[in-house]
């Protein structure tokens, strides 16, 4: 066996450990699902009934943004999950294996995205139920459901870096929501970004995060002729944009995240 | 032969924390090599780099004619290491997690099930093999830790403090096992807190303190050293100890010890049973009142106290870094 068959079996045997984990435990999967339900309904029903969009359906407008956010606090469950397992010895265990130290986050990293492919299409489900269309063609729909999956398994190697460089489960919680609220709500998911003002509307159009509610909202034909053209770059090209930021994001935090790992375990 | 385990002047710092000060071992193959230490004497540690879960700030050391550093890759095929604290997956049930061990040592998906069934038969875990190991009691997670250590069947195996935190009869159990275990020629490096438990395993004892080995010799020898046996007396009357200690002297064959609180005395003697006999015979013709009186083998406590003149129980608190988590806390004030 070479080394790549062997990092590839190795982080296959790790992702059908933590899937049954899951199994076993499924509160995580119970908040894949059911958190995403509420996002869903609580932003269709309060915002929907106080914001409009120029030219089409509030709830049309805002569901490709509620994915993004299910997937933002979905990936979290990565890093989460690492620093809990810091904690007991089984990472001491892996490491005295003649593994690929890289399987164990590899491994974790396509779980997560399993989660979080099972949150999107419960979300998608209960979006169609409450109004939300697709209007574009299945091609560009499955287009859709990849780029978000693909952003989505990116951003967990960001938590996967956060929560080895922090190690603790409560430090990590802490960091992880101060820095993703702003991320979510300083974009494009529930409000135009172009109507806000000045320095808030450039952060908001460069955020990563608007650009794949960007992107996803042109791949599921939620747009509309009536809304302002965005301004900025990245939001006038958002799906190459977004598989960009998606690429770039791995490439930094995927070796990271591995260095950080074997730091956090040789102590 | 060249040893099974080598190392020479192994040095580990943690900030200021020095937890393994120039540590030198050899364990010849086929051999149960026992380390002996209090808390933060250093054990761990030198387990961590033999295992190569941790590089040495200087030295060095192979095990099985692999470098712990260089060749860690390669070693790690070759060893088996179960910690103090199980690293058993608590969802997971018995078998799978063996299982997932035979994978990740690239036994093929066939193998790594028939050598998990194996081991659960050989570690009496057979019943238990299919519920999830959260259900497990302390010394059926050791066992399974233990078996996880041994899948790929490793020619050099590490046990840290395996019996740490069990309760007698666990205890009592997991020695049986591993003495079969030895029996079939794999070279055994354990540590341990307990005379007891080195003495009745090991054929080689390094005890060790303040991260050096201190002495080195088997069980007899060490106790040997530090006086053999002694007799333990208990005075009914306080004034009593000073002729107790008077009559004895002859008999003392190191230090006698007098615990005027417990109104008890300690005399390291040569000829056990007869020296026994003959103290109770000088302090009857005293008519010295003696409450209770014994013989007894040296414990870890006396072994200490004669090589390092402090307690072994002492060291616990300033030396709690064997602990990880305690490790990690030290290390981040020291940043």
């Amino acid at each position: 066996m070479n080394a790549l068959q062997a990092a590839i079996s190795d982080g296959m045997t790790i992702t059908k450990r933590n899937a049954l984990k899951i199994k076993r435990a499924p509160d995580q999967l119970g908040g894949a699902i059911i958190l995403p339900i509420v996002f869903v309904l609580l932003f269709a029903y309060v915002f929907g009934s106080m914001i409009d969009v120029p030219g089409m359906s509030y709830r049309e407008y805002m569901v490709p943004g509620v994915f993004v956010v299910a997937i933002v606090s979905g990936a979290q469950i990565t890093g989460y999950t690492l620093t809990l397992d810091l904690r007991k010895g089984i990472f001491d265990r892996f490491r005295t294996l003649p593994m690929a130290p890289s399987a164990v986050l590899i491994g974790q990293t396509l779980c997560d995205v399993l989660m979080n492919l099972t949150s999107i299409v419960v979300m998608a489900v209960v979006g169609l139920a409450v109004g939300w269309r697709i209007n574009s063609t299945p091609y560009e729909a499955v287009m859709g459901f990849l780029l978000l999956l693909f952003f989505s398994y990116a951003f967990s190697w960001v938590t996967a870096t956060v929560a080895l460089a922090l190690r603790t489960p409560e430090v990590f919680n802490n960091v992880a929501t101060v820095v993703s609220m702003p991320l979510m709500f300083l974009s494009n998911v529930f409000v135009d970004s172009s109507r806000l003002p000045g320095p808030l509307k450039v952060v908001a159009e460069w955020n990563p995060v608007s650009t794949i509610v960007q992107g996803a909202r042109e791949l599921f034909g939620n747009t509309s002729p009536a809304m302002p053209v965005p301004g900025a770059w990245p939001l006038q090209h958002a799906v190459a944009t977004s598989l960009l930021w998606s690429v770039l994001i791995l490439t930094v935090f995927a070796p990271l995240a591995t260095r950080l790992y074997k730091r956090a375990v040789s102590r | 032969m060249p040893p099974a385990i080598m190392a020479e002047g192994l040095v580990k710092k943690y900030g200021d924390v020095t937890a393994l000060d120039g540590m030198d071992l050899s364990v010849p193959e086929g051999t149960v090599f026992g380390l002996l230490g209090p808390n933060g004497a250093g054990k761990t540690t030198a387990v961590r780099i033999l295992t190569t879960l941790l590089k040495p700030d200087s030295g060095h050391a192979t095990v099985a004619g692999l470098d712990v550093v260089g060749d860690a890759g390669r070693l790690r095929s070759r060893i088996g290491a179960s910690g103090q604290y199980a690293a058993v997956d608590d969802h997971l049930t018995g078998a799978e997690n063996l299982e997932m061990v035979g994978r990740l040592h690239h036994l093929g998906t066939r193998r790594s099930k028939e050598r998990a069934r194996e081991l659960l038969e050989r570690f009496d875990l057979v019943e238990a093999g299919d519920r999830p190991v959260q259900g497990y009691s302390g010394g059926m997670r050791r066992r399974l830790d233990l078996a996880g250590a041994l899948v790929a069947d490793p020619p050099v195996l590490f046990l840290d403090e395996p019996t740490t935190g069990l309760d007698p009869r666990a205890r009592a159990g997991l020695w049986d096992v591993i003495s079969e275990l030895v029996a079939g020629g794999t070279t055994l490096l354990l540590t341990t807190q307990y005379m007891e438990e080195a003495d009745r395993l090991s054929d080689g004892i390094a005890v060790v303190d303040h991260g050096r080995v201190i002495a080195l010799g088997t069980a007899d020898e060490l106790k040997d050293q530090v006086g053999g046996d002694r007799i333990e007396l208990t005075v009914t009357n306080a004034e009593d100890l000073a002729t107790v200690r008077r009559e004895l002297a002859p008999l003392a064959v190191g230090d006698m010890r007098t615990d005027a609180a417990a109104l008890r005395v300690t005399v390291p003697v040569t000829h056990g049973a007869a020296s026994l006999t003959d103290a109770l015979g000088r302090l009857a013709a005293e008519r010295v009142t003696v409450r209770d009186a014994g013989l007894r083998r040296p414990t870890l406590d006396d072994v200490f106290l004669a090589l390092t003149g402090h307690e072994a129980t002492a060291n616990e608190s300033a030396t709690t870094k064997e602990n990880p988590t305690a490790t990690t806390t030290a290390k981040e004030h020291s940043r």
